[in-house]
């Protein structure tokens, strides 16, 4: 192989170039972080918290379709109890800390939900 | 939640990558109206235009209605936002004057807004369906829907719908949180109140006349032919806003 010796280290520059987002957050301690949401200290939320985790947002989707087409606006939990399916009135009534609840994860993963373009967050009139 | 196919073949992917328990998804409760809520076929309003002419300086309605629906203030002919507004009568009966009008109707102000047709021709040019008219009458908007594309805008022969040019919070004095604001880019207008029928209340324009024992503005279901509103137009000639167009308002005006 004619210069061999100048491919491989040019080989083994690439690698560690492509590969730095892995190793770095591997070397800085990042990659075992999980977000922590603060969940209130008291009270059920209306469905399991593994069902909430993995579903809140088709949930929410559901919800506003629900609502506004075809003026449905109770919600029936599985356990039997009614809720009003209202974002700020119902869900944001008890998770009232956006920051510390909604932005932890949304924020960690990069997705950036518009609900509060327009639904007002409690406590912090016109902020969002 | 929702049983779609959709969902299930969504679930089934996410057990088989994710292991996530496919009995998970499709757990989740299910949807009905509230209980308290008033229901009609055909809601209406009647504006008694005889009571409201005198006060031509009273804004009560639409105080009422744009601080609760968190409705900004902005300036200007092109930005602002409105639900429910007075308009002078040559212009919300422009085909209904002519030159022997009583003076005292012309020079009046009468109130104004959204008059959820029967025939609504923003529904049907509304390319997202964002626009809709409900099994009752009341033609809603869904903002989640809603790509500020303004085709309705230059369908509604009465200009009752407004745009976002701006985001609107700055332009709210406080801003209620039991109703969503706007953000900018969507179209807004009337909603017949459809938040607090499902609450079993009336309109705020209505509740505000009627609190200033002016009771010029009437709502009701003319589905029911004993309703206020039904008696009403029995008793009285009522008039359309451009009834030539064949959009069958359903806010009738006893001039």
């Amino acid at each position: 192989m004619y210069d061999g010796g100048k491919i491989i280290t040019g080989l083994i520059i690439f690698l560690a170039l492509v590969t730095f987002p892995l190793w770095y957050t591997a070397a800085s301690g990042d990659a075992s972080y999980t977000p922590d949401p603060e969940t209130p200290a008291q009270g059920n939320c209306i469905e399991s918290k593994e069902y909430m985790n993995a579903w809140h947002m088709d949930m929410l989707d559901d919800w506003r379709d629900a609502v506004v087409r075809d003026a449905n606006r109770v919600y029936v939990a599985t356990d039997g109890k009614e809720h009003e399916m209202s974002l700020t009135m119902t869900c944001m009534n008890c998770h009232d800390d956006k920051e510390k609840f909604c932005d932890r994860c949304h924020t960690y993963l990069g997705v950036t939900p518009y609900c509060w373009d327009c639904h007002v967050v409690p406590n912090q009139q016109g902020r969002r | 939640m929702e049983k779609s196919r959709r969902r299930f073949l969504c679930a089934l992917g996410g057990t088989v990558i994710g292991g996530v328990p496919l009995a998970n998804a499709l757990a989740g409760g299910e949807y009905k109206a509230a209980g308290r809520g008033l229901a009609g076929d055909k809601w209406a309003m009647v504006i008694d235009v005889r009571k409201c002419i005198d006060r031509n300086d009273c804004k009560a309605c639409q105080d009422a209605c744009h601080q609760g629906h968190n409705v900004p203030k902005i300036e200007g002919v092109k930005d602002e936002i409105k639900w429910i507004w007075r308009e002078p009568y040559k212009n919300a009966f422009p085909d209904q004057a002519h030159d022997y009008t009583e003076q005292k109707l012309l020079d009046g102000q009468l109130p104004v807004l959204c008059n959820h047709c029967e025939h609504p021709a923003c529904v049907r040019v509304c390319p997202t369906q964002a626009t809709f008219k409900r099994d009752d009458g009341i033609v809603l908007m869904d903002m989640h829907r809603c790509i500020g594309c303004r085709y309705c805008m230059a369908a509604c022969p009465y200009g009752a719908r407004s745009f976002n040019f701006k985001d609107p919070r700055p332009f709210i004095a406080n801003i209620r949180k039991e109703f969503p604001t706007r953000s900018m880019g969507v179209v807004e207008k009337c909603n017949f109140c459809a938040e607090r029928l499902a609450k079993g209340k009336g309109p705020l324009c209505v509740e505000a006349c009627e609190k200033i024992n002016c009771g010029a503005l009437v709502f009701g279901d003319l589905g029911d032919k004993s309703s206020n509103v039904a008696q009403l137009l029995r008793k009285h000639n009522a008039i359309r806003r451009k009834p030539g167009l064949g959009t069958a308002p359903q806010v009738f005006y006893i001039v």
